[in-house]
C-alpha cells in the first residue's frame, strides 16, 4: 500500500511580510492604472524607504512610473537629505522639493511663535500637490501609528482643500479600490496601512534596506526636556537650566529636527533594533513626538486640516 | 509566520471593544503611552477601572459618545502569527461597514453578552459573516462572570446559535465563553470554566488553518498593469502584471485570455526578486506570455478549460451602502476586478430582512444598509465566477458616477 507520505501536496504558504509586500505592491499599481499624475511622498524615513522600494518593485524591470516628492521643512537632519538624494539617484526618478523656508519667504505661509514648522507643512503640500496637479500622493502612513489613523482608509478621498472627512470615506472591500475623482480632488493612498513599526524593520532586515545612519545607535550631545531627548543643533538649543550630555542614542522615527527626539539605545544593527522594538513599550511617535502630546485628538484635527 | 484577518462585530454594550483591548493587552501589543492615554481618559471620564474599549475608540465623536462608529484596523501578533482586526460598529447603521470588514475576514468573531443571550444583532451580524462568506465564525459568549460561568446558560445559547446557523450555511463554527473584562478563555483556558473543554480565543486564532481556505483550483489572474519599460535593456519586454486571484500559475501553463478567448502559453512569473516556479494568491507578479497578443487591463487570464464566464447578465445579493435608494432602471458601474463597466439595474428581485432573513418581494428598492437580490445588465462582460466559489472573482463594488462614491457591494450569485 502506497505511503501517503509519497504524495507531496504543496501548502503554497505565504509569510506575512510576502503577504503584505503583495498587497502593497497591488495598491501601488492600481494608483497607476486608474489616476493620473501620482507622486510619492518621500520623507527620508523608514516608512517612505520601504514604500519607495516597493514601488520599486511593482514596476520592475521598468522604472518608478511618477516622481518622488520631499516637503523639506528646512529642519533636516543632513544624513537624511543625503540619503534621499542618493536614493533618488539610483532609482531615476525625479525629485520634487516643496520648501518650507522658500514659502515662508514667498509669504505663503507664516512661522509661528513657537518655532515649530509641523503645522506649516500643511499648506506647503497642498500647494505644491495644486502647483504640479498632483492627482493621487502616496503616503507612508501606517494604521497602527496613531488612533486617528486607525480608521483612515487606503485610498483616502480628499476635498478641493486637502481635506479629510472622517465621516464620509469610501467603503473598501476585497482588494476593489474606487480612485474615481472630480477636476480639483485628490487622493491619499496609503500602501503601508496594514503594516506595523514591527513589520516595516523586519522586512528591513530581510530585504536589506538601506537606511539612514541616524536609525543605527550613535553617539550624539543630547539634552532632556520634558521627558524625551533631543539633539542639540542649530534648529534645537537646550533652553536654561537643561544640560547637554554625550548620550548614545538612536531615532525612531526621522521628522523635523527641530522636534523628533532621540531614544537612549544600544541598538546599531536592524537585528538588534528589531528586539528593542519587541520588546518597547512606548509607541513610535509617543516617545518621540513632541507635537502630538498636546490633545488626544491631534493627528485627526490636522488631518482635517489636510495635513498629510 | 503568517498573516490572519478577523473582523470582530457586537452590539455596543457586549463588550467587543473590551476584548480587542484585552487581545492587544495580553499580547502586549498595547504600548505604555497608550495605556497611559487611556487611564487618564477612564479617569477624566469617571471610569474607575481601566477601560480597554477607550484604546479602540479612535475618532473624537465616538470617544465623546462613547460608541465606535466606523471601521478601525487593529494590529497585534503573537510568536505564531500577524493578526489584522476589523474592528466593524454592531450598530445596524453601520452594517456597510461590518460588510466592508468581513470582506477580507478568514474569521469572524460575533459576541454575545452572556446575560441577554441571542439578540437581533447577534442574528444579523452571523449572517453577514456568512453573506461575505467568511470561512470560520467564532460566538463568543462574554460576560461569563455575570453569569456566575454558569455552564448552563453557556450551553442555552449555544445551541440557539447553532440552531439559527443551520439554515445559515455556516462553514466552520467554535463558540467560546469568555469574560473579556477578566480575560477568562482568551489567552489561556480559565479556571472558572471547567466544564468547557475548547479551546481559548487566541489558540483558536493562533491555530486556525487558513492556508486551505484560498481557492487554489480555478486560475484565475485579472490584468492590473502592462509593464513595458521600453528601455535598451529590456527592449522587448512586455509584462501583464497583477495579484493572483485564485489558482496557482506555472511558467509552461497554456492559459486563455478572457474576453477575447485567445490561447497562448506563460514563459515565465517573474517578481523584482526574481521568476518564481509558481504564482498563488494573495502574490503579486508580472506574467510573460509566449505570444504577442492584445492584452489590456482589465482581461483576465485562465486555463482553457476552467474559465469564468464571461457574463453581462448578473445575478448578485448586493449590500447597498448609501442614502439615496437603489432602484430599478438606475444607472451605475460596477468595478470587478480590474474592470470597470456601466451598468443598469435591471430588477430589484427581494430585499432581503437581514435580522429575520425574511425576502421581502414587494420592496422594489434598498436602502441604505439594505441587503438584497439584484440583476444588473452591464454594458461590458464581467468574468465572474459565484462567491461562493471564488471569493475574489466573485465579488464587485458598485460605484454612483456623479457623485464618484462607492455605494454598494455585490456577491455573485450568478452570470451569463
Amino acid at each position: 500500500m502506497a505511503d501517503l507520505s509519497d504524495r507531496y501536496v504543496p501548502e503554497y504558504r505565504i509569510s506575512h511580510l510576502k503577504a503584505l509586500e503583495a498587497e502593497s505592491i497591488h495598491i501601488i499599481r492600481e494608483v497607476v492604472a486608474e489616476l493620473e499624475r501620482p507622486v510619492l511622498l518621500f520623507s527620508g524615513g523608514k516608512d517612505s524607504i520601504v514604500m519607495l522600494r516597493l514601488a520599486e518593485k511593482a514596476f520592475h524591470p521598468a522604472r518608478i512610473p511618477f516622481p518622488v516628492m520631499h516637503v523639506d521643512t528646512g529642519h533636516n537632519f543632513p544624513e537624511v537629505l543625503e540619503f534621499r538624494d542618493r536614493r533618488v539617484a539610483q532609482l531615476g526618478v525625479q525629485l520634487i522639493v516643496a520648501s518650507v523656508p522658500e514659502a515662508l519667504e514667498r509669504g505663503l505661509v507664516q512661522e509661528p511663535p513657537d518655532g515649530t514648522r509641523n503645522r506649516i507643512q500643511t499648506p506647503v503640500l497642498l500647494d505644491a500637490l495644486e502647483k504640479e496637479r498632483f492627482t493621487a500622493a502616496f503616503g507612508g502612513a501606517r494604521r497602527d501609528e496613531d488612533k486617528a489613523r486607525a480608521k483612515e482608509r487606503v485610498f483616502s478621498f480628499r476635498d478641493e482643500f486637502g481635506q479629510w472627512d472622517p465621516k464620509n470615506q469610501r467603503p473598501e472591500l476585497w482588494n476593489l479600490y474606487n480612485g474615481r475623482i472630480h477636476l480639483g480632488e485628490s487622493i491619499r493612498v496609503f500602501p503601508l496601512s496594514n503594516w506595523t513599526e514591527l513589520d516595516i524593520w523586519q522586512y528591513v532586515e530581510a530585504e536589506g534596506i538601506d537606511l539612514p545612519s541616524i536609525y543605527f545607535a550613535h553617539e550624539r550631545s543630547v539634552f532632556e526636556r520634558n521627558g524625551m531627548l533631543y539633539a542639540d543643533n542649530e534648529f534645537c538649543r537646550p533652553r536654561e537650566g537643561e544640560t547637554t550630555s554625550i548620550r548614545r542614542v538612536r531615532y525612531r522615527t526621522v521628522g523635523d529636527a527641530s522636534l523628533t527626539a532621540a531614544v537612549e539605545s544600544e541598538a546599531d544593527t536592524v537585528t538588534k533594533i528589531i528586539a528593542e522594538v519587541a520588546a518597547t513599550r512606548i509607541t513610535e511617535r509617543g516617545a518621540t513626538r513632541g507635537d502630538d502630546k498636546f490633545s488626544e485628538a491631534a493627528m485627526e484635527d490636522r488631518k482635517r486640516e489636510g495635513y498629510f | 509566520m503568517d498573516l490572519l484577518r478577523f473582523a470582530t462585530a457586537g452590539s455596543v454594550d457586549d463588550g467587543k471593544s473590551t476584548l480587542i483591548g484585552r487581545l492587544l493587552f495580553d499580547s502586549k501589543s498595547i504600548f505604555t503611552d497608550q495605556l497611559e492615554a487611556v487611564e487618564a481618559a477612564s479617569q477624566a471620564k469617571g471610569d474607575d477601572y481601566v477601560n480597554l474599549a477607550l484604546l479602540t475608540d479612535g475618532l473624537r465623536a465616538e470617544r465623546e459618545q462613547g460608541i465606535t462608529i466606523d471601521v478601525a484596523y487593529r494590529y497585534f501578533a503573537t510568536p505564531r502569527r500577524k493578526f489584522i482586526i476589523a474592528d466593524t460598529p454592531g450598530h445596524i447603521q453601520y452594517t456597510r461597514n461590518m460588510v466592508t470588514g468581513a470582506s477580507t475576514a478568514d474569521l469572524a468573531i460575533v459576541l454575545v453578552d452572556a446575560r441577554k443571550g441571542l439578540v437581533e444583532q447577534s442574528r444579523r451580524h452571523a449572517f453577514i459573516a456568512t453573506l461575505l462568506r467568511v470561512p470560520h465564525l467564532v460566538l463568543a459568549v462574554n460576560k461569563m462572570d455575570l453569569v456566575d460561568y454558569s455552564a448552563e446558560v453557556y450551553e442555552r445559547i449555544r445551541d440557539e446559535f447553532v440552531g439559527f446557523a443551520a439554515k445559515l450555511s455556516v462553514p466552520d463554527l467554535v463558540v467560546i465563553p469568555i469574560s473579556a473584562l477578566h480575560g477568562d478563555n482568551i489567552v489561556t483556558r480559565s479556571a472558572n470554566t471547567p466544564w468547557y473543554d475548547g479551546p481559548s480565543l487566541l489558540h483558536h486564532l493562533e491555530n486556525l488553518h487558513v492556508a486551505s481556505d484560498r481557492n487554489l483550483i480555478d486560475a484565475r489572474f485579472p490584468v492590473q498593469y502592462v509593464i513595458r519599460p521600453q528601455s535598451s535593456q529590456h527592449l522587448d519586454y512586455r509584462g501583464y502584471a497583477g495579484t493572483v486571484a485564485s489558482g496557482v500559475l506555472k511558467p509552461g501553463d497554456e492559459v486563455m485570455v478572457l474576453p477575447s478567448g485567445f490561447t497562448t502559453t506563460i514563459t515565465a512569473i517573474d517578481t523584482a526578486d526574481g521568476p518564481v516556479a509558481e504564482a498563488f494568491p494573495p502574490m503579486s507578479v508580472t506574467v510573460r506570455l509566449a505570444d504577442e497578443i492584445d492584452i489590456s487591463r482589465g482581461d483576465m487570464l485562465c486555463r482553457p478549460h476552467n474559465a469564468p464566464t464571461p457574463a453581462q447578465n448578473i445575478d448578485a445579493m448586493v449590500c447597498w451602502m448609501t442614502e439615496r435608494p437603489l432602484q430599478p432602471r438606475q444607472r451605475i458601474v460596477v468595478k470587478h476586478t480590474t474592470r470597470s463597466a456601466r451598468a443598469m439595474v435591471k430588477d430589484i428581485q427581494y430585499r432581503l430582512d437581514v435580522n429575520t432573513l425574511h425576502r421581502d418581494e414587494a420592496a422594489g428598492q434598498l436602502g441604505l444598509n439594505d441587503v438584497g437580490r439584484v440583476q444588473l445588465r452591464t454594458m461590458q462582460p464581467l468574468m465572474v465566477d459565484p462567491y461562493q466559489r471564488n471569493r475574489a472573482t466573485g465579488g464587485f463594488i458598485l460605484v454612483d458616477e456623479a457623485t464618484n462614491t462607492t455605494v454598494g457591494a455585490g456577491m455573485i450569485t450568478s452570470g451569463s
